[in-house]
């Protein structure tokens, strides 16, 4: 099969999703996003972060508007297997008959004739998936007999054997304990660094700013998209959870004795919170953010 | 030990024996899908909903076949539409059609008790089947078979992980719908072996015994399609002695594997789970003795 090298690009135009029950999950949602790109995708539970995925998947057709990856219908790009998917931990069923090594080499039958017969190089890819994931030793355990962050592992190695250009990831943070979630960043940006385009749902508001270059806020339409340092501000993330968000300030009076007019901002839903510390009260543009260690 | 034999030099018992091992067969190769989707019961439903249609294919001498598709299609669209239509849940609804059309399949049959082959429809007897029927049986078996074998595996990734299978190419709807067609085709098929009463038998429990010993979906449809195929073969076999009755003995077999692997599974068996919880807890009131 020929090598595919595309440009992988996203472009999702003023899409409206609506399922079959009536319920429209998203509407007029726009965004595009380019070639080296990780892109976080952030909303609140049920704001439409697995449904945007499934529309980019062509899972479900938009009623309005389009998706199209690299200039191409979401179809067409299917066919030629250049986009791949990690799923919500949720989605999965994890007593299912299946090996890691099984799992993995699913991300190569897009590569194999119609029998989905592996041949030396599917089996060495798999084998080296693994091995960047950290999973080798686990290759013939049972899918259910996993910790929360393996689980995802042997997912992102599927995608890694997949080659995929453009990799969909649904909360792959969710569960995961901190050594895992930095290993998992490391492996996107290296991904990143080799051209291909990432978009990763996640409620990991501190990791955002350290390894994702582009946001998207969700919340059944974009909010606001674009570079992480344009759109990722405590005024964005207050409108895209709304009452959900805990959100403490402490402003420069409280935190320094000096006339530093710096204040600390503390923005969590729960998982690891963001912590802006910087000139955010006149100006939230250049916002410095730090991520804490574990919340 | 020649008595034994003797069902062998009768040239209808071969057909019979070979035409139920090749449908359990395949049979329990669709089981190994069908219980890990949830969707047992669809099967039974499927199963019951097919007997009125038979019943009418007979009275008016048409293949039975096809009053089987008609009445199973009348029932699946009876059923999709009252879920539209209503906030009832699905066990009531598949509870609620399949009992309607076999009631109404019973009420048929009760109207013309001298078609004998109607009663066989329900209750199965493998022994009591035409040559023309047991050619469809076959001719279906092996479609399915040869179906089977060239899409197991994308199949297979469609029901674990339908996204995934899309994002590489495979076309989930089409896949989906093939898996029902070849399910109804063969439980249709397989009245004829054990009835439409124990049919659902035979596409869950193969399955659901070779899931307690497999940990790999390939291996798991070999052993399925194993334990399908040799209770099929005794259960035609012994029904020559008991004269009929060849559904409750496959189903019988069946059950008697599935209670053996529950209890002596080496991984997911009972007895293995008491021997590995004992081991842990020996070991941790008494460290020294279980290695590191
Ligand atoms: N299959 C479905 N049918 C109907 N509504 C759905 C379906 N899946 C999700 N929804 C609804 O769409 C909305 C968005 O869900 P989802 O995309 O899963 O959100 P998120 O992934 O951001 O938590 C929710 O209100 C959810 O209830
Ligand atoms: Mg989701």
């Amino acid at each position: 099969m020929a090598d595919y090298k595309f440009n992988p690009t996203l472009k999702v135009d003023d899409i409206t999703v609506t399922y079959n029950n009536g319920h429209t999950a998203i509407h007029d949602a726009s965004f595009e996003l380019e070639a080296g790109t990780i892109c976080a995708l952030v909303g609140v539970n049920g704001s439409g972060k697995s449904t945007l995925f499934k529309s980019i998947m062509g899972f479900i057709k938009p009623i309005k508007g389009a998706v199209t990856l690299s200039g191409m219908a979401v179809n067409a790009a299917l066919k030629l297997n250049i986009v791949s998917y990690v799923p919500q931990a949720e989605d999965v069923d994890w007593n299912f008959p299946v090996l890691v090594e099984d799992v993995v080499m699913m991300g190569r039958y897009g590569h194999m004739n119609f029998l989905r017969i592996p041949n030396k190089k599917d089996k060495a890819m798999v084998a080296e998936a693994l091995e960047k994931v950290g999973m080798t030793e686990f290759s013939q355990r049972q899918i259910g007999e996993l910790s929360g962050g393996q689980k995802k592992r042997v997912f992102l190695a599927r995608s890694i054997a997949q080659e995929g250009q453009i990799i969909l990831l649904d909360e792959p943070f969710t569960g995961v304990d901190v050594k895992t979630e930095l290993a998992i960043m490391e492996l996107l940006k290296e991904m990143r660094d080799e051209g291909r385009l990432m978009l990763v749902a996640t409620h990991n508001l501190g990791s955002i700013p350290d390894f994702c270059d582009h946001t998207v806020l969700l919340n059944r339409t974009v909010l606001a998209a674009g570079a992480t340092a344009d759109v990722f501000t405590p005024k964005n993330l207050e409108k895209t959870f709304g009452g959900v968000l805990r959100h403490f300030t402490l402003g420069g009076d409280d935190l320094h004795d000096d006339d530093d007019a710096r204040s600390l901002s503390v923005i969590t839903d729960d998982e690891r919170p963001l912590v802006i510390y910087g000139k955010e009260t006149k100006k939230s543009k250049h916002a410095t953010s730090d991520k804490d260690e574990e919340a | 030990m020649e008595d034994l034999l003797l069902p062998f030099q009768y040239d209808y018992m071969n057909k019979a024996i070979f035409a139920a091992t090749f449908i359990g067969a395949v049979c329990a190769m669709l089981s190994s899908y069908l219980m890990l989707k949830g969707w047992s019961l669809i099967g039974d439903a499927l199963s019951h909903s097919i007997v009125p249609g038979v019943a009418a294919a007979y009275m008016i001498g048409a293949p039975y076949v096809l009053g089987a598709f008609f009445s199973g299609l009348l029932a699946s669209a009876a059923m999709g539409f009252i879920k539209a239509k209503s906030n009832l849940r699905e066990d009531a609804i598949i509870g609620l059609i399949f009992t309607s059309f076999f009631a109404l399949g019973l009420f048929m049959v009760s109207l013309s008790p001298t078609s004998v082959n109607v009663k066989n429809i329900v209750l199965g007897n493998i022994l009591g089947v035409s040559d023309e029927d047991i050619f469809q049986m076959v001719l279906i078996a092996g479609i399915s078979f040869v179906v089977l074998i060239f899409t197991w595996k994308d199949i297979m990734v469609t029901f674990f992980d339908e996204n995934h299978a899309r994002t590489i190419g495979i076309n989930t709807k089409f896949l989906t719908i093939l898996f029902f067609t070849l399910l109804s085709a063969c439980t249709i098929a397989a009245l004829q072996t054990v009835g439409a009463l124990l049919v659902i038998g035979l596409i869950v429990t193969p399955g659901a015994t070779a899931y307690l010993l497999c940990d790999r979906f390939g291996q798991l449809m070999i052993v399925s399609t194993i334990i399908g195929s040799v209770t099929s073969f005794f259960g035609a076999y012994i029904s020559f002695f008991l004269d009929g009755a060849t559904g409750g003995i496959i189903i019988l077999l069946q059950t008697l594997v599935f209670i053996i692997v529950f209890f002596f599974a080496p991984k997911y068996g009972l007895i293995a789970a008491k021997r590995k919880i004992k081991q842990a807890s020996e070991l941790l009131r008494n460290p020294a003795n279980g290695g590191q």
